[in-house]
């Protein structure tokens, strides 16, 4: 009987993630791409130094970050896939999803000092550890760089 | 205090170096927040109390490092990189550290 219980428990908790996790990802990700339609206007790169465009604009660092959790039917997947190998891609959604979350809020914190580019941008991802360190439990990513302001 | 994460500051002359600053912080998770960070871990998505707890601590590391880099008596720091470790179950330090200079306008 117990048995039962603890199955059904396990059933249902598969399901719930994976009805909800679903969910969440698909408007995640429909969000994502239209908040970044509306700041691609925001230059971003990787280069260490200001092109001669920026050389008289003012700096500041502008940071983004978004800690984001895997949902139980990802966990239980990714435990399964781990027997075989192979390419996560339950995982890879989850950190290209908070990555672009990451720039986004980047951006958007530039895009409120009214700045036009954001140069030097780095990445920093980091593992909130979960309960009693099974699965990933939940990652942080952090997105900085900084942010070129035309002087007024 | 200027702070930036690149080497150069446009239209500005480094006249000086002072060497490395730092801040860090050390946080724990509030134990409200950690009970729905578990139930968030079966649907998924953002937790948004983590996300406002770390803002909160990397601020603090920030200011931490830009209060050193003035009592040394620099204006700017520059090359500002950031770090995140959990050190413990349940705490996570957050490091801001980067070069202190001062610097002049052109």
């Amino acid at each position: 009987m117990e048995a039962f219980i603890q199955l059904g428990l396990f059933l249902s908790l598969l399901f719930i993630g994976y009805f909800f996790g679903r969910r969440a990802e698909k408007q995640h990700y429909k969000s994502i791409t239209q908040r970044e339609d509306q700041l691609r206007d925001i230059y971003l790169s990787t280069d260490r130094f200001p092109t001669r465009e920026y050389l008289r604009h003012d700096t500041q660092l502008v940071q983004g970050s978004v800690v984001i959790s895997v949902d139980y039917f990802k966990v239980i997947l990714s435990g399964l896939k781990n027997l075989v190998g192979g390419r996560l891609t339950a995982y890879e959604s989850l950190l290209d999803r908070a990555r672009r979350e990451a720039i986004l809020r980047m951006q958007s914190e530039a895009k409120a000092l009214n700045a036009h580019a954001v140069i030097n941008t780095k990445f920093e991802t980091s593992r909130i550890s979960g309960s009693a360190g099974q699965g990933i439990g939940s990652i942080e990513v952090l997105a900085y760089g900084t942010a070129m302001i035309p002087r007024a | 205090m200027l702070i930036s994460n690149i080497e150069i500051i446009p239209g500005k002359k480094i006249t000086e170096h002072l060497g490395l600053v730092q801040g860090s912080t050390v946080r724990a998770k509030h134990a409200g927040r950690d009970f729905m960070a578990g139930l968030k871990n079966i649907v998924g998505g953002e937790l948004k109390g983590y996300t406002e707890l770390l803002q909160e601590s990397r601020q603090e590391a920030v200011n931490r490092m830009s209060e050193q880099a003035k009592a040394i008596g620099a204006n700017a720091v520059i090359n500002v990189r950031f770090s995140t470790s959990a050190i413990a179950a349940g705490a996570s330090e957050i490091l801001a550290y980067g070069t202190a200079v001062i610097v002049e306008e052109k």
